[in-house]
């Protein structure tokens, strides 16, 4: 070729030399041999530190070893690639360890007992107890705000794709997106600057007012998604038939994402379950069983979790109770997961792949 | 914990003229009418709402910052029972900031890796699950990260302690007195764990719309795989990965529960990242609530007027450049 | 450095789908040989294995040789990034990176493979658009990004990233598919031009095209849909257009099909 500052390849330069598909395995047991070696020598207690010295050496050694054989650019794809692998498996450790103690010791003091009695006779510190008085408020509340959330979500999700054009819709699609950004606590703090105007004591429904503010957006953005997933030919072909909008929407459009909306709102549900802060600012918790979210301080699964914590006064069965009654939140939680995409996966309009 | 991932990609709803003409015909009959009011007052009592949230938390905190003594801004105190009141926001600002750091200093590298592992590494069979798993832990309750980080993390975090304090203890802000590690660092690695999830799922949505023709044209140039992801993934993806973190961002400055398990609070403010202290906004509503007044609850109240326009500076920052990066791919589409 | 392609017995599959069957063909160095067939023979995929592109797809794998002069594309020990820094491709949708300007965009593969100085790296940018038949058009605006050019433009900004780095070998899938004619024909005239120095193959749908920028011409057709596809014959272009020795050539060539 005319061309003389591209390098001159001689033949064969197909053949780039390759580490054996076996040497990360061998990099990574070697360097973890050498970590625990330097570890025992070096008298160092924590395991962390074993862990970080077996990782800096596998990557420095994979680097030298393919940059020897392989050159430098495959070398820095090789520590690229596990970078990523050492970034992946950082983040299973504490995430594993988050569900395996929360299984692990929750299941202890979890049984029908634990979840048909309350707290109302057993002190913090001692064993015993129940979170029955903590789901029944958990429910009440968690169902009030749905009801109140979940009608005006889906109706300004409605507004926005059936209807909203102009500087309404605009100004609601705005601040619907900032709502979702409110943090919890900050909803809880509103709800009790207007109990502080008028001299209210804590109560469910409090809570729950907190909770549907958070709760409404989330179900506008995904009743939104779901809404104009429907195809315009739908609509179109109702019209023409001269049915009017109000009975399209009702009868085509919300039919036809009623799947996807479903899981939105119940994905909703999974998230406000959770919350505590502002729980712990309105409904104050409760001992004993107090069913009635209108009048006084009521209890809540979060809520009991973190009062069991703080109020335990390093009281092991206080702990534990902490932790069965996080396993039931979570396993909620799960469930409403897990069903949710379960509807979204069977209702969803089938695209022939 | 949908919501998020939904933002990046929503598409811009079609105008369609011909059914918005009828419409407004259509919206003479009652019963239309009775449900556009429907809809409309459902949406505009969003906007009352977000309204009253302003106007309400702001008359509180005006209440109380009026009596204040202190500075507000500057103050390094929280007495709100002294006669005159004296208080301020000053370390509960710092606390915020340097914990939100310190998380995303950890969570964002790892979140992007993990993005990439997901969209480029793993083995095709494992990568549904393995983002399916993801998605399930973004949806754990704050207060769960709570319990563990504090009965968990904080008894295994001595040894890592140690090892900073022997050898980047010299710098000051990895010194340790040896107290428990209920501190600003473990406090920002816990909230990492927390937002990694989030950051996680939108990142992988990014990066997955990545067009393969712009992949192709990187490999068929020779490039290997992570060069593939230098020319072609990352540059794509910078903005959806900015925003995604910025989302992230906005939940480790809220977060309450897991911070006021964690940290063993003070009023002041120290260099150290590992000796225990400080406070944030969140925490320091929810620990000092019990007992506040009345006034000491519009005092809080003030200082979580603070945390929710912060928070709103970053959502609305992380909104931008999504919008921007539409625009953006769209003249390249 | 043009060189010569040796395929012998090449079946490809996607999963379990075999995709094309049992191909053998020669290329020859410094000419274009063109791809003809209709939707769904496998010419794209075919053309796919000739740079290891088409194991970049879920499930993709091959069988068979492909010779590059005297090595075997697939045999052990290569290396599949070289080979496609050995053998370059244009795309069916023009595809410069969005986000690098026009300049960068040629520069990239060079880049990837060595240090260049400054000026190297202009004069190597300046010859490959000059090559590309764009320099005259872009030369104001190197600093622009290349997705601000137009199809025809961009199409030819990837073809002068493809050259800078001097393949042996510059494969072309559909290259004009996504252009206006007059672009298209801008590009017929720079392969006419680039065939003095590479050997190019290209898969056209368009009978015409082939017709007019091809020495060679292979057809591929496929007995079913589900089927593998199949090389029918491969032989000079004229012949092929004039008096091809199969007959469903001739079917396919005289629009009676396909």
């Amino acid at each position: 070729m005319s061309t003389a500052t591209i390098t001159p390849k001689g033949p064969g330069t197909l053949r780039g030399a390759r580490l054996p598909k076996w040497s990360p395995y061998a990099i990574a047991a070697g360097s973890i041999a050498l970590a625990v070696g330097i570890g025992l020598a070096g008298g160092l207690h924590s395991r962390v530190q074993w862990g970080l010295i077996a990782a800096i050496l596998y990557v420095v050694g994979t680097y030298a070893i393919a940059t020897a054989v392989e050159g430098k650019r495959q070398a820095k794809d090789r520590i690229a690639t596990s970078l990523v692998w050492v970034a992946f498996l950082l983040a299973v450790i504490p995430l594993a360890s988050l569900v395996w103690s929360t299984v692990a010791r929750g299941l202890k003091v979890l049984d029908v007992y634990f979840l048909t009695h309350s707290m109302g006779v057993v002190a913090d510190t001692e064993p015993g107890g129940g979170i029955y008085h903590a789901i029944l408020g958990t429910l009440e509340q968690v169902g009030l705000a749905t009801v109140i959330a979940a009608p005006i979500g889906v109706l300004t999700a409605i507004y926005l794709v059936e209807y909203g054009r102009g500087r309404l819709s605009q100004a609601i699609t705005f601040f619907v997106d900032v709502m979702t950004g409110i943090p919890s606590i900050v909803a809880g703090l509103f709800i009790l600057s207007l109990m502080l105007m008028f001299d209210m004591q804590p109560f469910g429904f409090a809570g729950s007012l907190a909770l549907a503010i958070l709760m409404m957006p989330v179900v506008v953005r995904s009743t939104e998604e779901m809404l104009k997933l429907v195809p315009n030919e739908l609509r179109e072909a109702s019209l023409a038939l001269g049915v009017p909008k109000w009975r399209t929407i009702l009868k085509v459009v919300l039919p036809t994402s009623i799947g996807g909306i479903t899981t939105g709102i119940m994905l909703s549900i999974a998230r406000i379950t959770g919350e505590t802060a502002p729980v712990l600012l309105l409904v104050w918790g409760n001992a004993f069983i107090n069913a009635n979210p209108f009048e006084g301080a009521q209890a809540s699964l979060p809520l009991y979790i973190y009062q069991q914590y703080a109020n335990s006064a390093g009281s092991g069965a206080a702990y534990d109770r902490a932790w069965a009654a996080s396993l039931t939140l979570i396993a909620f939680v799960m469930l409403l997961n897990l069903v949710a995409r379960g509807i979204a996966r069977w209702k969803a309009p089938k695209t022939g792949r | 914990m949908g919501t998020p991932t939904q933002i990046t990609d929503a598409p811009p709803p079609a105008p369609q003229p011909s059914l918005d003409k009828r419409a407004a015909r259509g919206a003479t009959r009652p019963g239309d009418r009775i449900f556009l009011g429907l809809s409309r007052g459902s949406g505009i009592l969003l906007l009352v709402v977000m309204a009253a949230i302003a106007v309400f938390l702001t008359y509180r905190a005006s209440l109380a910052i009026s009596k204040d003594q202190g500075n507000f801004l500057t103050t390094f105190q929280w007495d709100t029972n002294l006669v005159p009141p004296n208080f301020g926001i000053a370390v509960l600002a710092f606390g915020t900031v340097v914990s939100s750091i310190v998380a995303m200093v950890i969570a964002v590298p790892v979140a992007v890796a993990i993005a990439l592992f997901l969209t480029h590494y793993a083995p095709r069979r494992i990568r549904g699950p393995i983002a399916y798993v993801i998605d399930l832990l973004a949806a754990v309750p704050s207060i769960v990260y709570g319990l563990w980080g504090a009965l968990v993390l904080v008894p295994n975090m001595t040894g890592l302690f140690g090892w900073l304090n022997d050898y980047f203890g010299w710098t000051g802000v990895f010194s340790w007195e040896g107290g428990a590690p209920r501190s600003m660092l473990t406090v920002g690695i816990l909230l990492a764990i927390m937002i990694l999830p989030i950051i996680t799922n939108v990142s992988r949505e990014v990066f997955r719309q990545v067009p393969q023709m712009h992949e192709e044209a990187a490999l068929a140039l020779g490039a290997t795989r992570w060069e593939v992801i230098r020319m072609a993934v990352l540059p794509f993806g910078r903005s959806g990965v900015i925003s995604a973190s910025m989302l992230g961002l906005g939940r480790a400055l809220g977060e309450t529960m897991a911070v006021a398990t964690v940290l063993s609070p003070t009023f002041d403010i120290q260099a150290s990242l590992l000796d225990p202290g400080g406070g944030t906004f969140a925490q320091n509503i929810a620990s000092k609530f019990g007992e506040a007044t009345e006034f000491g609850r519009d005092a809080l109240i003030a200082s979580g007027l603070v945390l929710f326009v912060i928070t709103l500076l970053v959502n609305g920052a992380a909104r931008a450049i999504i919008a921007r990066r539409k625009e953006y791919s769209g003249a390249n589409a | 450095m043009a060189k010569r392609i040796d395929v012998s017995g090449l079946t490809a599959y996607y999963g379990s789908h075999k995709a094309i069957e049992d191909i053998s063909m020669t290329v020859e160095p410094r000419s274009v040989t063109a791809f003809i067939g209709p939707s769904g023979c496998g010419k794209s995929t075919f053309l796919r294995t000739l740079n290891r592109m088409h194991e970049v797809t879920s499930g993709g794998r091959v069988e068979g040789k492909v010779l590059l002069d005297d090595e075997d594309l697939y045999g052990a020990g290569i290396d599949p990034v070289s080979v496609r820094r050995e053998v370059g491709m244009v795309f069916q949708r023009p595809n410069p990176f969005p986000t690098m300007s026009i300049f960068d965009n040629v520069a990239a593969g060079l880049r990837l493979n060595g240090n260049y100085k400054k000026s190297e790296l202009s004069d190597i940018v300046e010859r490959s658009l000059k090559g590309a038949n764009l320099w005259n058009e872009v030369k104001d605006r190197l600093n622009k990004p290349g997705s601000g050019l137009s199809g025809g433009q961009q199409q030819r900004l990837c073809i002068a990233r493809a050259i800078a780095v001097e393949p042996n070998v510059l494969l072309m899938d559909e290259p004009c598919s996504a252009l206006d004619p007059i672009s298209t024909l801008a590009i017929e005239d720079l392969i006419g031009e680039l065939k003095e120095r590479f050997t190019i193959v290209i898969v056209t749908h368009n009978m015409q095209q082939a017709a007019r920028v091809s020495d060679r011409t292979a057809f591929f057709n496929l007995a079913a849909v589900g089927q593998p596809g199949k090389l029918v014959e491969i032989d000079d272009t004229e012949r092929i257009f004039s008096n091809p020795s199969v007959q469903a050539t001739e079917d396919y060539i005289s629009g009676r099909f396909g």
